[in-house]
């Protein structure tokens, strides 16, 4: 306590006063940090902690030159053919389509996808101390798990031993990003993010658009291959119908698999379930005796719909852009706990998901 | 704001002595919600009723943040057809709701929580895992007893 006390002469430190905040601040010796800065999972933050992707972001860009490769062919070979045979909206509906992909594609792969936040080693002890009294003394304790009733149903919660909580239903670690992620669907590669509850709704526009993108270029190229067959002029405009051929073959090949994606996950919408659960079968009739069913549904197709698609937006609880408070060494505990609602206040307002 | 001159016991902020954690009531899904039941550590310095009324309100907050109904649904759409832009300049319903509890947390602690040493962390700092209350060994030093 003694040297407590020596840092607290220190004339920065006397500078910490409640309504002096910003002044604490900017007295101290170093810049002071942001918390992306010590994040600890495995992400990659820019634009000062806004942008958030997950280390491995390894296909992103293959996905976005995919996207607008395929589409630069269109609107540069297949358009005009189009726009004098058929019609001019050919290129405006194709136009916004892609601009809508694009959109969904980057909101997704930059949004937080509901990261929870570790546990403060004050909690840790806490929870530490609770099973403790419960039981096992060995230093490495089994996987534990705490049972509780939702909705009459019996759910496990396990314990995160990485982030030092019992994870919240729903919620799965995710290994690629080392982070607990709420609501986890499924670790996207393509996206180059974690599919959880704050970016789903974004990955669901990106591939039902994704798909209607797709249908739509191919259905154009079948009919730009057609009418070119039909005049006869195929041969004479082979630059022209080789990327046409290209862009036919690229959609082939995705959209069965992009369909097949965009139907599984409105049935998992319909439902209210996620991939991780779906995968795993936790609410299939098969496991256990016990009524099983999923606890988080509502029963209604039109009411799941809603809730996962235009439900309120949860806030980011990771506050990637807060400042980092002070050093826990000086004792001036609650003059900048009664500050940090504000500064986190402050700094919410400029973050955005 | 004028400087206050600190004596060295002025600055010797009250330590801590303990903190204790509200945990997540899951029982009705996986919305927002505290547990009520008054922790054992508190009993000396807390009424059971004033506890109970704070996370009760909390709840309720957390709830209507987490509200589904026209207005959200409205919100929801609108968004998904400007293509999720909106976010940037908007702010969100249930940001609008934290910043509410923001300000009722400070008002508890102000009048009721930091009289009797006790300090509440809004629990979005935790990542809306905890409830935390910090419980400031009881020195006499300015606590107005």
């Amino acid at each position: 306590m003694k040297n407590c006390e020596y840092q607290q002469i220190d004339p920065r430190a006397l500078s910490v006063s409640p309504s002096s905040a910003q002044n604490h601040t900017e007295k101290k010796a170093q810049r002071p940090r942001r918390k992306w800065e010590v994040f600890p999972g495995k992400n990659r933050f820019f634009c000062d902690g806004r942008i958030i992707l997950a280390r491995q972001s390894g296909v992103l860009p293959l996905t976005l030159g995919l996207i607008v490769v395929t589409c630069g062919l269109f609107f540069a070979f297949d358009c005009p053919f189009l726009v004098e045979h058929l019609t001019v909206f050919i290129p405006v509906i194709g136009g916004v389509l892609f601009v809508f992909v694009v959109i969904s594609l980057l909101r997704t792969s930059f949004t937080d996808p509901g990261i929870l936040p570790r546990a403060t080693p004050d909690e840790a002890a806490d929870i530490e101390k609770q099973i403790d009294t419960s039981g096992s003394s060995t230093y490495r304790p089994p996987p534990r798990t705490k049972e509780i009733l939702i909705n009459q149903q019996v759910v496990k919660l396990k314990y995160c031993f990485t982030c030092k909580m019992f994870r919240p239903p729903r919620t799965s670690h995710c290994s690629l990003c080392d982070n607990c992620v709420e609501r986890f669907d499924h670790h996207c590669p393509w996206v180059g993010n974690c599919v959880g509850k704050r970016n789903y709704r974004f990955f669901y526009s990106f591939i039902i658009s994704l798909s209607f993108l797709t249908s739509f270029i191919f259905g154009c190229v079948i009919t730009h291959i057609t009418l070119l067959i039909d005049d006869m002029v195929m041969l004479s405009c082979l630059d022209s119908s080789l990327c046409t051929v290209v862009e036919l073959v690229i959609c082939f090949f995705s959209i069965w698999s992009i369909l097949g994606l965009s139907g599984f996950h409105t049935y998992l919408v319909a439902s209210n379930l996620t991939t991780n659960e779906d995968i795993k079968g936790s609410w299939s009739s098969k496991r256990g005796a016990e009524d099983s069913g999923n606890p988080y549904s509502y029963n209604s197709i039109m009411t799941n719909c809603c809730v996962t698609l235009c439900g309120p937006m949860p806030p980011s609880l990771i506050d990637r852009r807060g400042l980092l408070p002070p050093d826990e060494a000086t004792p001036a505990a609650s003059a900048s706990d009664i500050e940090l609602p504000l500064f986190a206040a402050k700094n919410d307002t400029h973050m955005v998901g | 704001f004028f400087v206050q001159t600190h004596s060295l016991q002025d600055l010797q902020q009250p330590a801590v002595s303990s903190k204790v954690f509200i945990q997540r009531d899951y029982s009705s899904g996986t919305i927002c919600k505290f547990q009520t039941k008054f922790p054992s550590e508190l009993e000396s310095r807390l009424d059971k009723q004033q506890f109970e009324e704070t996370i009760q309100t909390l709840n309720n907050l957390y709830a209507e943040a987490e509200k589904l109904g026209g207005k959200s649904y409205l919100e929801g759409c609108l968004a998904c057809l400007t293509a999720y832009t909106i976010f940037l300049c908007m702010e969100t319903h249930y940001e609008k709701v934290l910043k509410k509890i923001a300000r009722y947390i400070k008002d508890q602690n102000e009048k009721i929580y930091a009289p009797r040493g006790l300090l509440l962390t809004d629990p979005i700092e935790r990542g809306l895992r905890v409830v935390e209350i910090t419980i400031f060994e009881d020195r006499s030093i300015g606590s107005g007893r």
